[in-house]
């Protein structure tokens, strides 16, 4: 097997110029699954016997919820590519996941609050799973206040993937809080191994917006990596001729 | 220590790791105990905060044995992120640590006898001292030897993630602040797990489930802490 486009890989000028063709395609396909999802789940999914209307949230709540959790490993195993090959391109990665895993983690706690008023009468409650999902917030933001903080972006960069590494621990501990911890949140529905506990006709389109959540992500990571390369890379020759073109 | 002694401990010839961990953690105790004032800080802090929970929350011994466990446990927390912030602040700035790098030795061991040295000299104080704070706070009886077995093995861990989030922060220039920040979100399992092992004594629960997990956090940052720690110096200091 041919190791070639591993080590192509590693260089931003490479997937800066492979990216701009995929972008368009990647883009329509995550906003016709979005778009379609949304519809399906909040207008054509039957009421739900207990919560009524309001556990149409899901189609947002457990999307995100699953990828500021999915980020927080995308994250960590970047940096440590880049510490053990030294791939300059994985710490862009790295650096670029931790601000989109704080968004959606962010985005995550607020439909969880918002989902929480009209079904538990609470907006926040110190249950364990919100509790770890707001560690997951800190842990993604001390990772780019680290970075900011350090004038070396080299050393920064450095730093910032062997925190991401340590806080690793802390992930399986939100995944499995439900079920350790047994509070209002109520425990995961959709299994791998067992049978489900939710209904089929609200699981389809769940697991459309699950799909296009995760395509929505690569395209939000691919489009932030691309604006962290041309910033690392402003002063070198490509860059500088990409910008004299437009 | 004298120039001299420094450069014994730093430049003998491929010492035994026994030998080299020993002279390491004997440079450590010794800085130590030169910086008196160093050494009293966290405790002082350890008690003046206290002072504010009954003046802020309320003077009444049933509200505050209810949330004594969980305050002691807090407290002790902040005051050993207090004194993580000096660290390896000192050895940085006066080139020790670049001479430990320089001389070849393996950084674990280096680094594991600087944070035994800082649990030594504040995690074992405050442990040997929280029974006193326990009886200022109206801690139910039963709660007293959870509380000491449950902060002597947490101060450790405490201690020992501290160091990485030192080591990660010594070359910046408010690394204070931004230490405690990185770090906080580190230590919630351990306040999580001692706290409710006090909680669990007062309530009549066994609490041996409660310090074997603390004790295996103990374990597991034993060996990765350091190493993190380690690596976190190496990489600061080559910039």
């Amino acid at each position: 097997m041919s190791w070639e486009w591993f080590h192509r890989l590693g260089s931003p000028r490479w997937f800066y110029e492979k990216t701009t063709a995929w972008l368009p395609w990647l883009g329509a396909t995550c906003v016709i699954m979005l778009v379609g999802g949304a519809i399906w789940g909040l207008g054509f999914t039957p009421e739900d016997a207990k919560q009524g209307n309001s556990f149409r949230i899901i189609y947002v709540h457990v999307p995100s919820s699953i990828l500021a959790m999915a980020g927080y490993y995308v994250m960590a195993i970047a940096g440590a590519i880049g510490l053990i090959w030294k791939m300059k391109l994985s710490f862009v990665v790295m650096r670029s996941a931790a601000t989109i895993g704080a968004g959606l983690t962010f985005l995550s706690l607020f439909t969880g609050a918002v989902w929480g008023m009209p079904t538990w009468g609470t907006w926040w409650e110190w249950d364990a799973r919100i509790m770890f999902t707001f560690i997951l917030l800190l842990l993604y933001l001390g990772i780019i206040v680290l970075h900011e903080a350090n004038p070396s972006k080299d050393a920064a960069d450095k730093v910032c993937a062997i925190l991401a590494l340590v806080g690793t621990v802390n992930v399986p501990i939100i995944y499995k809080s439900v079920d350790w911890w047994y509070s209002l949140h109520q425990p995961a529905t959709i299994k791998v191994t067992d049978e489900s506990t939710i209904a089929a006709s609200m699981a389809y389109p769940l697991i459309v917006m699950i799909v296009a959540y995760y395509l929505t992500y690569s395209w939000a990571l691919i489009l932030h990596v691309r604006a962290e390369i041309l910033l690392r890379e402003r002063k070198t020759r490509w860059v500088q001729d990409l910008v004299a073109e437009k | 220590m004298t120039t001299k002694q420094h450069s014994a401990v730093l430049t003998a010839p491929l010492p035994s790791l026994g030998t080299l961990f020993a002279s390491a953690f004997a440079r450590e105790w010794v800085i130590a105990f030169r910086n008196r004032a160093d050494l009293a800080n966290p405790l002082l802090f350890f008690f003046s905060i206290l002072m504010f929970i009954p003046l802020g929350v309320s003077p009444d011994p049933k509200v505050l044995g209810a949330i004594a466990p969980g305050i002691i446990w807090t407290v002790a927390l902040l005051a050993t992120l207090l004194s993580l912030d000096r660290l390896f602040v000192g050895d940085y700035e006066d080139g020790g640590l670049e001479q430990m790098l320089a001389s070849g030795q393996p950084m674990f061991w280096l680094v594991l006898a600087k944070i035994i040295v800082h649990w030594l000299v504040t995690g074992l104080p405050l442990t040997l001292l929280s029974p006193l704070l326990g009886v200022m706070m109206s801690l139910p009886g039963e709660g007293y030897m959870a509380l000491v077995v449950s902060l002597a093995i947490g101060t450790f861990v405490l201690s020992l993630i501290g160091a990485i989030g030192a080591a990660l922060t010594v070359t910046l220039r408010k690394g204070g602040l931004l230490l405690s920040l990185i770090i906080m979100p580190l230590y919630v399992p351990v306040l999580v797990f001692g706290a409710t092992a006090v909680t669990a004594s007062i309530d009549g629960v066994p609490i041996a489930g409660h310090i074997a997990v603390i004790g295996a956090m103990l374990a597991i940052s034993l060996v990765l802490a350091p190493a993190a720690t380690a690596g976190a110096l190496k990489i600061n200091l080559r910039h």
